[in-house]
């Protein structure tokens, strides 16, 4: 259709006023590079999931998902308290995380006449830059050796917590500055306080963007594993007592994937692949319920 | 002048006996007759508003009538919008911007310490120079978005007799009622206008604000709001402003022209009735305007 429409326009302009070949030419190469470059990353993700899928298809089947880790030496058994206790973990620490980022974010955008606001985000950007293991050992310190007393899959799920909070913070911030300033003043000239704007207006119009938030932050806290290590530990049996040691997948992961075992490296591949789907239904669950919109 | 304004906040209360909610505000014995004998619906006194160190309008007197039509003109920059959004303390909204003087509306003067700005917005209505639907509501919705975000307590049917009456009292009702449902951003730029109009006459304001609300609209569309406004001034005071001066003439019955000095500060240089003002204005500026050599 384009290159129709081109080449008609092209038929009746004079040789002058056509576009130079030089010009032609580059242009063609710039969208050629840029082409590429979409297709190289497409074709990472392919090549990755393929390659997940291709190793942890082997390690699936009913017994990875009801059956707890067999102890050395056995084969068979299964993953299922790694998969209860990633999703506890991104439960708990959800819970914690998402409301702190969303009312942060808030904060910074809505009420940034105050002189508290840039202190705010400076500090949510010094966190997101703190490197996950230094959130480990201060929980470790702070929760495990301190208030707790052991490993626990609470303090696991505080350190992720931690981890979420200034991802949530910082997505939803961009998300609420793109609401346009007129629907705030229509709210408010309506006679609505302030609160009440920010909560029914501002944050539903807002609210496909503040779900790909917490799902960012799920999904970027789902797939930790150094903070984990210091303070839910792992644990081969099931357990959903937060006071005490827990299981997760990406602990599960390291677990069998320095082991020496040819059956748990499978059962490593397996269960990076459960994550990586568990991580996708989230996605794709929170999607659907933001998508619940006026049409 | 103070006494004065002491008398008008004292009429004004006194005529403000909360009415059932659909009475006309036309006083019967008083039609007709000169404008302000009407009663006054707001009352201005020494207005003075500033964009943090820059002083938009200085020392604004004027009084605008119950059950008419008020418009405000002036070239660019003389502070028309800055005046109209005074009367319902949204100026304050603009970070930085504050302003100084009385505003009598409804028998509350609306700069004095103790008053909360929500109280005046109750008060009055506001159209927007841009159409601004919510988009994340449907039509019906958006007309109730004023009486739920005040938190009237109204049954179901309550609710749908006054997003009708309201759609209808913006002649709007024939056009949507068959999509309520629908977003009310699926409306053309027009409908979405009146959308806008029927949303802020929900609540019952006693006064309503039009900020130049059909600059963005073509000529048909225009063409309606203008009848609209004519329509609705018998049951509401309303205070256009406009870049339009045909517009102004057309719909308004008293005309205010504010101009900016040398130095930027808008001012008002003459107040009357509309035919006076286009016919015979008294200042020579408003005559060098309306007759189009400057502005």
């Amino acid at each position: 259709m384009t290159v129709a429409v081109r080449s008609m326009a092209l038929a009746v302009v004079p040789a002058r006023h056509r576009v130079a070949p030089r010009r032609r030419i580059a242009e063609r190469l710039a969208v050629g590079l840029l082409a590429l470059a979409t297709l190289a990353a497409v074709a990472l993700l392919v090549i990755i999931l393929s390659y997940v899928v291709a190793r942890g298809l082997p390690a699936i089947d009913l017994a990875f998902f009801t059956q707890r880790p067999r102890p050395f030496g056995e084969v068979g058994g299964g993953v299922q308290p790694a998969i209860v206790g990633t999703v506890a973990l991104a439960a708990i620490s959800g819970a914690i995380a998402i409301p702190i980022g969303i009312a942060a974010a808030i904060f910074v955008v809505e009420y940034r006449t105050g002189r508290y606001a840039a202190p705010v985000r400076f500090a949510a950007e010094l966190i997101a830059g703190l490197p996950s293991i230094v959130i480990g050992v201060f929980v470790w310190a702070l929760l495990v050796r301190g208030l707790i007393g052991s490993f626990a899959g609470l303090a696991g799920a505080v350190a992720l917590a931690v981890i979420m909070v200034p991802i949530v913070a910082r997505t939803v911030e961009e998300v609420l500055r793109l609401v346009p300033m007129s629907l705030r003043e229509a709210a408010l000239a309506l006679g609505a306080p302030k609160w009440k704007v920010i909560l029914r207006v501002v944050l539903p119009t807002a609210r496909a963007g503040v779900v790909t938030a917490a799902v960012l932050a799920l999904a970027r806290s789902a797939g930790e594993t150094a903070p984990l290590l210091l303070t839910a530990l792992g644990n081969e049996f099931f357990s959903l007592d937060l006071l005490r040691p827990i299981d997760a997948l990406p602990l599960r992961i390291y677990r069998y994937a320095i082991s020496p075992y040819d059956d748990w490296h499978t059962k490593a591949w397996g269960a990076s692949l459960v994550l990586v789907v568990v991580i996708g239904l989230i996605a794709a669950l929170l999607r659907v319920v933001a998508r619940q919109r006026v049409r | 002048m103070v006494t004065e304004m002491a008398e008008t906040v004292q009429r004004a209360r006194g005529d403000e006996e909360p009415a059932a909610p659909d009475a006309p505000r036309r006083d019967p014995a008083t039609e007709g007759t000169a404008l302000p004998s009407r009663g006054i619906a707001v009352g201005v006194e020494g207005l003075s508003a500033f964009y943090g160190p820059h002083q938009a309008i200085a020392d604004i007197d004027l009084t605008f009538a119950k059950s008419t039509v008020s418009a405000i003109i002036g070239p660019s920059g003389c502070g028309k919008s800055t005046l109209l959004r005074c009367l319902n303390r949204m100026h304050e909204t603009t970070p930085g911007a504050h302003a100084t003087g009385r505003v009598a509306i409804g028998g509350v003067d609306a700069y004095a310490a103790h008053t909360d700005p929500v109280e005046i917005r109750s008060m009055v209505g506001m159209v927007f120079q841009k159409p601004n639907p919510f988009p994340m509501m449907s039509v019906y919705e958006n007309v109730a978005a004023g009486p739920r975000l005040r938190g009237w307590r109204m049954s179901r049917g309550q609710m749908d007799e006054l997003v009708e009456r309201n759609l209808r009292r913006a002649a709007l009702w024939d056009e949507v009622k068959d999509k309520l449902g629908r977003s009310g951003a699926a409306l053309s730029g027009g409908q979405q206008q009146r959308l806008c109009i029927a949303r802020a006459l929900a609540t019952d304001p006693a006064v309503l604000l039009m900020d130049e609300p059909a600059s963005a609209l073509d000529p048909i569309a225009t063409y309606r709001i203008e009848e609209l406004v004519r329509e609705l001034s018998r049951e509401v005071a309303i205070i256009i402003v406009t870049h339009n001066m045909q517009q102004a003439s057309r719909v308004s019955e008293q005309t205010a022209f504010m101009l900016a000095a040398e130095d930027g500060v808008g001012r008002l240089i003459e107040f009357g009735r509309t035919d006076q003002i286009f016919t015979t204005p008294k200042d020579e500026r408003t005559e060098a305007y309306i007759t189009g050599r400057f502005g």
